[in-house]
C-alpha cells in the first residue's frame, strides 16, 4: 500500500494499483469453509470434470474478493467503496495468476461527497476477462 | 426441437417470497478466517468486515429451495454478484440477513436451455438499518 489517494489525484482514465493472485486448491477449502460455499466443482477435481469443467475452478466470489482486495488497497484508510459488481464470464484456474485490474471511468461530486465511478476486471494468464464489474468509491479531498 | 421448459411450478412459487431473516452474529475469528480466506491481510478487517463479507452471511433457505427445484438442468454456476454498501458491517453487529428470488429467466442455446435465477438480499443490522444490499444472479444450465 502506498498513501492515501485524494480525490484531486485521479482523472478519467487513472489506472488503479494492480493486484496479483495465486489462488490454491487450499484456499478454495479455506474460502469455502469460510463463507459455506461447499459446492464440489471448488475443491472435487473428478466433481468439476464430470460436470464439463476442467478441473476444480475458483469461486467466482473469490475472485471478486481479489477485486475487492485491490479497491480498498488503493482506497487506503479514508476512502470509502459504496458499490462493488461483478459479473463472472469466465472460468478462473486453480494454481495460475489471477490479475486484478481497474480504471476510473467518471469523477463526480454527489451530495458533497467526491465520487469515482472504477471500471474493474480480473484476467487470467491468456488475457481473458474472467470477472469484470464496476465499483462506485467515495475519495477524501485535499482541499 | 423444442425448447423444453425448465421453469417449474415449484420455482415460480418461490417469486417475490420474502425468506429469513436469518440472525447471524458477527464475531471476530469468523470476519478473521474469511479474511484469511481471501488472502488479505489488512489491519482493517480486525474491525470492520471486507467488502465480500455478506457472501458468508448467506440466505440459506431460499438458496437451499432454489438448488434443489426439481429441474432438468443439474449444473449451477454463480452468475452476477452485485453490492451496495451503505452502513459498515461490524465485529459485533448482528445482521439480519433476508432474501428474495426476484426473477425467473429461461434463456434457449445450442447446448439446450439456460436459466437465470435473479435474488435480491438485504443486510440490516441490530439498530435497524439496512448496511448492505445485494443482488444475486445463479445460473442452472
Amino acid at each position: 500500500m502506498s498513501g492515501q489517494v485524494y480525490y484531486e489525484d485521479i482523472e478519467v482514465g487513472s489506472e488503479i494499483p494492480a493486484l496479483v493472485k495465486y489462488p490454491t486448491t487450499m484456499q478454495l477449502v479455506k474460502y469455502a469453509g469460510a463463507s459455506g460455499d461447499y459446492y464440489q466443482i471448488h475443491y472435487d477435481k473428478d466433481f468439476a470434470v464430470a460436470n464439463g469443467l476442467p478441473g476444480v475452478i475458483v469461486h467466482g466470489w473469490l475472485a471478486l474478493s481479489f477485486l475487492g482486495q485491490m479497491l480498498t488497497d488503493w482506497l487506503s484508510e479514508e476512502g470509502t467503496l459504496l458499490k462493488l459488481s461483478g459479473s463472472y464470464r469466465g472460468m478462473n484456474k486453480v494454481h495460475e495468476d489471477i490479475i486484478c485490474n481497474g480504471k476510473v471511468t467518471k469523477k463526480y461530486e454527489e451530495d458533497g461527497r467526491n465520487l469515482a465511478r472504477v471500471e474493474i476486471w480480473a484476467e487470467n494468464p491468456e488475457g481473458d476477462k474472467t470477472v469484470t464489474g464496476t465499483a462506485v468509491v467515495a475519495l477524501p479531498s485535499r482541499g | 426441437m423444442s425448447e423444453e421448459p425448465v421453469i417449474s411450478e415449484e420455482l415460480e412459487n418461490l417469486l417475490n417470497v420474502e425468506f429469513g431473516p436469518e440472525v447471524y452474529e458477527i464475531e471476530k475469528g469468523m470476519v478473521r478466517k474469511f479474511a484469511e480466506a481471501i488472502d488479505d491481510s489488512n489491519p482493517a478487517w480486525q474491525e470492520v468486515a471486507p467488502p465480500t463479507f455478506p457472501a458468508a452471511l448467506v440466505p440459506t433457505e431460499l438458496l437451499h429451495r432454489l438448488f434443489n427445484a426439481k429441474t432438468p438442468l443439474t449444473r449451477l454456476l454463480n452468475g452476477t454478484s452485485d453490492l451496495e454498501y451503505l452502513q459498515p458491517i461490524k465485529i459485533g453487529d448482528v445482521i439480519s440477513v433476508t432474501a428474495r428470488l426476484t426473477r425467473l429467466r429461461q434463456v434457449g442455446g445450442k447446448d439446450g436451455p439456460t436459466l437465470f435465477m435473479f435474488t435480491d438480499v438485504t443486510y440490516t443490522n441490530q439498530r435497524g438499518e439496512v448496511a448492505v444490499r445485494g443482488k444475486n444472479t445463479y445460473i442452472k444450465y
